[in-house]
């Protein structure tokens, strides 16, 4: 374990949690493009709550100013991390918590079971939570004896269906009703045989499958949407109530949560809650947002365990560039709008964190040569940046992370005698005359080698004018 | 050296020195206080995310709470406003319940905080006569009943109005999910009704 | 007004008529056009597949090409946007404040073509004529990152003989994005499948753009599928005339897959 340098920004430890993907997005996003049913889910889901997130942002007039506000919140509080941390730990402490550190994975999820221990509990409820999924923590209660009940509808559906999740909001989102249907009759035990694929009946299966879990379950581990240096404060924003449960009924809660997400006054949630909802769910407000500072006698848990999370954070903020990558509020716009998410789907990115803001998170957070091929895995349209609601450049990281990604050396080469090429005028325009030649690769360039035959594979190429430009300029 | 050492150190690190400047925030939307409340916009938003909302005056909640509840057993915070409550009920008040017995009843009715109507939300802050946060959590129906003195604008005006040191929870329509297929379906774990009283 | 064209490699290299009629055009409109022949590439395509150090001489050239001239025009919306948003950064990156701060003064400069046109030159109708059913991609970084909005949309709604169809899902990435298309392929063939289904459906003959780039990604899957639909740059469009539509330019436009 990397605790040894003090000061050293690191990266998120191999071998523990969900950050790299086994195999490259093209190769991932191949597989997947040719499942039907797959891109018909993923293509009404994300229509869908395009539809919906446009709707109700149009009803803001003052949208773009509270983008801009968000931005500049996010851009402050990382110029101010440590003190904030601090003065965050000193306020849950204050209120009756308990604050945590963990360094990465590995001691975030030792210090959860060992808490899980400690209260005597071998059975965790779970509200869906991004931190969680990142460590791999249920792999680790697993490991360690205790089991973990993730209350999420979509989460549920991921984890009866032994799946992994696709989507930050939905991680579901690759099912749909008459699949969902098919998992709950196959892995909820005491489900009505009868089970419709109406969504409303499969919500009610979800309702009564964990009620006596949620009445009965002494811990549990929640993340957190934001946490207020100023006041303590942590709010957890949902839908469902399992949420509400969670944060509600057990003796034990506790909240593992990525530093990035303290936010520095209570009155900075104003910009946040309006945001959030109408960008993730499309909705003007979600059902459902708690928020408690510490222990509160005689309501909800009277022990409360914060685990303030680093794991490749620190290595994000040393970037300049890349830290507002950790501006990220987890509302899965970038995803719903993006081209290639909503054709590739989430589990081509091999990391919990799917889509434009996964491309940019991932290989940050576990150095870009884990994750080398993320970076390229966008058309660079730039949807992903209009629809941000803190305004993530996202474009300009990727840009940024592909100069840090190792080249293949052709590649490499090639580009180097291109660049040098273009910047002598004589070869260039030789080069030009050579490209004509590109008649020679067949007609329409079907006869080119890898890598360029992926063009040829579905377009052709252009037939070669008779004359560059400059050449008719010239003689002009 | 403990974790906390690290993290700290390390953030610093890599924020290196000099420090990024402090960013200014544009606070230039709307603040708290743009705009008086619409007790009609409210009505509308509560009403589409699919919540029951009564309009009375003040004398008039009792027969609402009747109509909705008669009949039945309602938990009742210990700081309810004795004459919202009709005789036909069977009142449960909330001495600390175990959760089964809150659980087992057919509804709650408390009163609210604050309500937000550009977004149709309610806010509960755990006073007396709202009660403790599982109350409004376990029954199946939850009958809220709002002032339109508590009733304001748009979410910056309600963050102004409740204090952090209690437990907020914010209710926007009955519980709902959007993970099927990213449609909002209403009903899962909270309560799968939402009764909205508006006393003018 | 002396304007300096800033043709693009690619435009220079695979598709001199939309640089042609950009010339073409800018002189009936009364304007003198001269051309910079030491320039070569805006290097977007180094910086945007990873190699920013490469991409530094090219963007010193390209700074140092243009600085005499007051006004750059790109037929172009791509390279323009890389000029405008990537050339400083590349140089700042580098540690030379100087080059990004020259960069910076060139990006003000210079204008995608459609926006030259409305915004600088203060023209929708540039006297087109052009008598076919035509549909119009926004392509991402016109719409983007340049903002272009509606401006194509107008000069092209002024083009007499024109029948404009809009594009369902107009504002979808194409799937192009530079070596994108050859790194994700099959990722960018799905998007292109999606681009070209839309095309059609809309039963135009021409669907037009104001970057090369982006057509010669449609244009070669709408060749390769034998749809008979044709790419053409909005350049061309706009230098079309009822002479030149009579006589070369459909005869061109007939001939070309």
């Amino acid at each position: 374990m990397t605790r040894t340098f003090l000061g050293m920004p690191a990266t998120a430890p191999r071998g523990v949690g969900h950050l790299r993907g086994e195999e490259p997005f093209p190769a991932a996003a191949r597989r997947a493009l040719v499942d039907a049913q797959l891109r018909r889910n993923l293509r009404h889901a994300t229509t869908t709550i395009r539809g919906k997130s446009g709707a109700v942002i149009g009803e803001v007039p003052d949208w773009q100013e509270l983008r801009a506000a968000a931005r500049a919140i996010k851009t402050d509080t990382m110029a101010r991390l440590p003190e904030l941390l601090e003065q965050l730990e000193a306020a849950v402490t204050a209120a009756g918590g308990t604050v945590h550190w963990a360094a990465d994975a590995v001691e975030a999820n030792r210090i959860v079971t060992d808490l899980v221990g400690a209260a005597g509990a071998d059975r965790v409820m779970k509200v869906k939570s991004m931190a969680t999924q990142e460590i791999g923590l249920n792999e680790a209660l697993e490991a360690a004896g205790i089991e973990p009940v993730e209350t999420d509808l979509a989460e549920l559906i991921v984890q009866l269906g032994d799946d992994r999740p696709s989507h930050i909001l939905v991680p579901a989102i690759h099912r749909n009703r008459a699949e969902i249907r098919e998992i709950f009759l196959r892995a909820m035990p005491g489900v009505d045989p009868t089970l419709t694929d109406e969504p409303a009946v499969l919500a009610a299966a979800a309702r009564r499958h964990l009620r006596e879990t949620f009445l009965s379950t002494r811990v549990a581990v929640s993340g957190a949407n934001f946490a207020v240096a100023e006041t303590g404060t942590l709010a957890v924003v949902e839908s469902e109530g399992n949420g509400r449960m969670c944060l509600t009924l057990p003796e034990t809660l506790i909240t593992v949560m990525g530093i990035e997400k303290v936010v520095p006054t209570w009155r900075d949630l104003e910009v946040f809650l309006q945001l959030l909802p109408r960008a993730s769910t499309g909705e003007r407000m979600n059902p459902y947002t708690s928020m408690w500072t510490g222990v509160t006698p005689g309501d909800g848990p009277q022990a409360f365990h914060l685990v303030l999370l680093d794991n490749g954070r620190s290595a994000v903020l040393a970037d300049e560039v890349g830290r507002q990558a950790l501006h990220c509020i987890r509302c899965s716009a970038c995803l719903n709008v993006c081209p290639v998410y909503e054709r590739a789907g989430g589990h081509a990115y091999g990391s919990v964190y799917p889509g434009p803001i996964g491309a940019v998170l991932s290989p940050q957070l576990t150095g870009v040569a884990d994750n080398a091929s993320l970076p390229y895995a966008s058309s660079l349209c730039g949807a992903c940046y209009d629809a941000c609601p803190v305004m993530i450049d996202i474009p300009s990281i990727l840009v940024h992370l592909r100069g840090q990604a190792p080249h293949p050396r052709a590649e490499a080469t090639a580009m180097a005698a291109a660049a040098y090429t273009m910047d002598h005028p004589a070869l260039y325009a030789a080069a030009q005359r050579a490209a004509r030649l590109s008649r020679l690769a067949g007609p329409r360039g079907r006869g080119l080698p890898p890598p360029l035959s992926g063009w040829t594979a579905s377009r052709d190429l252009p037939e070669p004018p008779p004359q560059t430009f400059r050449e008719w300029w010239a003689q002009r | 050296m403990t974790a906390r050492e690290v993290i700290l150190g390390r953030l610093r690190a890599a924020l290196g020195e000099p420090r990024p400047a402090p960013a200014e925030v544009p606070r230039d939307y709307r603040p708290a206080g743009t705009a008086a409340a619409d007790l009609d916009l409210l009505v509308d938003r509560l009403t589409d995310y699919r919540a029951t909302v009564h309009r009375c005056a003040g004398a008039g909640v009792a027969r609402i709470v009747d109509a909705v509840l008669g009949g039945r057993q309602v938990v009742v915070p210990p700081g309810l406003p004795g004459h919202w409550l009709p005789g036909t009920v069977v009142a449960v008040p909330d001495d600390d319940l175990p959760p089964e017995r809150i659980a087992a009843a057919d509804g709650v009715v408390t009163a609210a905080a604050v309500a937000v109507a550009e977004t149709g939300t309610i806010l509960l802050d755990g006073a007396p006569d709202q009660g403790r946060r599982i109350i409004t959590l376990l029954p199946d129906v939850h009958l809220c009943v709002v002032r339109a003195d508590q009733v304001v604008a748009a979410v910056p005006d309600a963050l102004a109005r409740v204090t952090p040191h209690r437990p907020l929870t914010w209710i926007s329509g009955p519980s709902a999910t959007s993970d099927i297929e990213l449609n909002r379906v209403e009903g899962v774990h909270g309560p799968r009704n939402l009764h909205v009283i508006i006393v003018d | 007004m002396r304007i300096a064209l800033f043709v693009t490699c690619l435009a220079d290299t695979l598709f001199p008529e939309a640089a042609k009629a950009t010339v073409g055009l800018l002189e009936r409109l009364g304007h003198e056009v001269v051309f910079p022949e030491d320039q070569t590439c805006c290097g977007q395509m180094h910086v945007n597949t990873g190699y920013p150090d490469e991409a530094l001489r090219l963007v010193r050239r390209h700074v140092r090409v243009f600085a005499p001239y007051d006004v750059v025009v790109a037929p172009s919306g791509s390279c323009v946007g890389s000029v405008r948003h990537q050339h400083a950064a590349v140089a700042r990156r580098a540690g030379d404040e100087r080059l990004a701060a020259q960069a910076e003064d060139a990006g003000r400069r210079t204008y995608e073509l459609s926006e030259f046109l409305v915004d600088v030159l203060g023209v929708t109708d540039v006297g087109a004529y052009y008598p076919h059913r035509v549909t119009y991609h926004p392509t991402c970084h016109s719409l983007r990152m340049l903002r272009v909005g509606e401006r194509p949309l107008r000069l092209l709604r002024a083009v007499r003989g024109l029948e404009l169809v809009e594009l369902p899902q107009a504002e979808q990435c194409c799937g192009f994005g530079g070596t994108f298309a050859v790194k994700n392929a099959d990722t960018s063939t799905a998007m292109l499948a999606d681009k070209m289904r839309n095309v059609l459906a809309t039963r135009a003959d021409v669907c037009t753009a104001g970057d090369a780039s982006c057509l010669m990604h449609i244009g070669g899957g709408l060749s390769r599928l034998r749809t008979g639909v044709r790419t053409v740059h909005l350049a061309e469009i706009l230098a079309s005339t009822e002479r030149s539509e009579t006589v070369g330019e459909r005869q061109r436009l007939g001939v070309r897959p």
